[in-house]
């Protein structure tokens, strides 16, 4: 009744939106600000060197000498360089290898941590430790126990009168190749562990249950119940130890060198030695640019091997 | 499959069946195995360990004494390494570079992650797709035009050749962590912000972060442990010696062929994991969030 009494305020009219306003409200310009810092970094430091190596692998870059196109000279050179294939064979049999055991140890482990344990989160996070401390730290002590004359393992099994001579772990072909992949499925196994830890406790346990009442057999339940709720998180886990492993640097550039004779030069050695110790920067760039392709293929592998699993799931 | 086998095997490893197994079957099948893992993952750092505070005469001689364990342990070492070589100066470039970094990267990912999560602009799930993408850009390809591109741009042997090139390892993996993390806060919380006049910077501020920071605290610690960890790049760009992280320092001070050399490269070794694992044993719970939410999403 009072309200028609009172004089109606008088209200400023509506401001046309200035193009200020429109940068600072309007939701796409305002995504663009927000991205800004991210997106700086990614294309200063990774997209733009990631097409920039593909560029120098068609010049003759050498350190401190801008290079000029050559075309496809560096592949031919590297393609036809038979250090470069025993490269390419040494990285396949050592991510194949590593991959393998690492899948497959990480799995058990994942299952037997599982169990109803005793100090089971001490127990989990201990096993996280080889991840947690720096590669070329642990390394190190591998060195040390890979140690031609004073490796601890070659005491052990000579005091047990299982030898008697040490092991040249480091220094023949095939010796080598295995301590670094036992090297690396060392440091890896811990991550996909744990990992897939978190997976299997997403399992319900009405499923085993059920199961269990089905007569099924441990194997069984393992193959038809664990392991398709866990293909998704096994493919994404698996993709990620594949990429690092064979693009693996740290390990063997401490362990071995590439040594003995090339017996353990991987990809990412060896362009290391070409490009920044032999100062070819072009030919370097090759070597790495030379990995793009396998990397490719293990990501497609792994995502599609994921999507066909979905569908025979009927989750489309 | 024997009869006798076959009653223990329609048990689970759940714990809701568990008291079907039988306590020998469970030493065989879970303990001894367990063990043996544990045991050969944790035995390289007993041997660091063992290694850094034994005394010179005992590091290569095995016949006197069992190698096993010392009687004498000594700080010989640890005291050489810091006194004699530059590795405090290490440390504190690794501390400082690290640091910096995950500072630097965990300001952009929150920002990028909030405006894929909520801003949503046009093509924010494409934008989200390519972080992910860049995740599995391995540093190993990028070395060398990084190296060309640090040159370039004048960064060559200082720490911000390291401090500016370690975010783009990080960026994408906090940023598709916090992605998942900004997802679970109730959207109205933002929404009564918003009618109330707040703009999307104050929202973020004030309502957002504070609500985050479980997931702030495990990207931190996980972007920590990885400039801790990287390589390649400490070894490409930096050139003097007192400007190096450890990792890369250690590798290249103590390799001069002396046999007792071993006792000051278990020592860095060891002091160089500390700091990382002291701070690990604080915030293990998050960092496996951040390892298991990275790969889940």
């Amino acid at each position: 009744m009072t309200d028609a009494a009172l004089p109606l305020p008088r209200r400023a009219p509506i401001r046309e939106a200035t193009a200020w306003d429109r940068l600072k409200t309007n939701r796409n310009w305002l995504g663009f600000w927000f991205m800004v810092p991210a997106a700086a970094f990614l294309i200063l430091f990774l997209a733009y060197p990631l097409g920039l190596g593909v560029w120098l692998s068609f010049t003759d870059t050498r350190i401190g000498r801008p290079g000029e196109f050559i075309g496809i000279e560096n592949y031919e050179w590297v393609l036809g360089d038979s250090k470069f294939q025993d490269a390419v064979f040494n990285t396949l049999f050592y991510t194949t290898i590593a991959s393998i055991a690492k899948f497959a140890i990480g799995l058990y482990l994942a299952i037997l941590l599982n169990h109803h344990l005793p100090f089971k989160a001490m127990i989990r996070a201990i096993v996280l430790i080889p991840f947690i401390v720096p590669t070329v730290l642990s390394a190190i002590a591998f060195w040390w126990i890979f140690d031609p004359t004073f490796s601890i393992v070659s005491w052990t099994l000579k005091e047990m009168g299982w030898r008697t001579t040490n092991i040249n772990f480091l220094g023949d072909t095939w010796n080598a190749r295995w301590s670094v992949i036992f090297a690396n499925v060392w440091r890896g196994v811990p991550f996909i562990a744990i990992t897939l830890l978190a997976g299997l406790q997403t399992v319900p346990p009405s499923l085993y249950e059920a199961a269990t009442l089905d007569g099924a057999t441990r194997w069984q339940m393992f193959r038809y119940i664990t392991y398709p709720l866990l293909t998704p998180i096994i493919a994404v886990v698996m993709t990620f130890s594949v990429l690092f492993t064979f693009t693996d640097f740290q390990l063997i550039k401490v362990l071995t060198n590439g040594g003995p004779a090339g017996a353990t030069e991987l990809m990412a050695t060896m362009s290391y030695n070409t490009a920044i110790l032999g100062g070819k920067i072009g030919e370097g760039a090759a070597v790495s640019t030379a990995m793009i392709p396998f990397l490719l293929g293990a990501i497609m592998i792994s995502w599609f091997g994921l999507q066909r699993r979905k569908w025979q799931q009927g989750e489309d | 499959m024997s009869a006798a086998e076959t009653r223990a095997d329609i048990t689970d490893n759940r714990e809701g069946m568990s008291y079907l197994d039988t306590l020998p079957r469970r030493v065989v099948t879970v303990y001894i195995p367990l063990f043996l893992i544990v045991f050969v993952l944790l035995f390289p750092f007993y041997w660091m360990g063992l290694t850094a505070i034994k005394p010179k005469e005992e590091l290569v001689d095995f016949e006197r004494a069992n190698p096993f364990w010392t009687w004498a342990p000594t700080l010989e070492h640890i005291k050489d390494l810091i006194f004699k070589t530059e590795y405090p100066r290490w440390l504190w470039n690794t501390m400082f570079i690290s640091v910096v970094s995950t500072v630097l990267a965990l300001i952009a990912s929150v920002f990028a992650a909030y405006a894929i999560v909520r801003i949503r602009y046009k093509g924010a799930s494409t934008v989200g797709g390519l972080i992910f993408l860049s995740y599995l850009v391995p540093p190993s390809i990028l070395f060398i035009p990084l190296s060309t591109v640090v040159y370039q741009y004048g960064l060559f042997d200082t720490p911000f050749a390291l401090i500016l090139t370690y975010p783009t390892i990080l960026i994408p993996f906090s940023t598709w962590l916090l992605m998942g993390y900004f997802k679970t806060i109730p959207f109205e919380l933002e929404e009564c912000a918003l009618i109330d006049g707040a703009s999307r910077f104050q929202i973020l501020m004030k309502i957002v972060l504070p609500l985050a920071v479980p997931g702030l605290i495990s990207a931190g610690i996980f972007c920590l442990t990885l400039c801790w960890n990287e390589f390649i790049y400490a070894l490409t760009f930096i050139n003097t010696h007192a400007n190096k992280t450890v990792p890369v320092a250690i590798v290249t001070a103590f390799t001069d062929g002396d046999q007792y050399r071993w006792g000051s490269l278990m020592a860095g070794a060891l002091v160089g994991s500390l700091p990382l694992v002291i701070l690990y044993s604080f915030f293990v719970e998050y960092y496996v969030s951040a390892m298991t939410g990275a790969v889940k999403e």
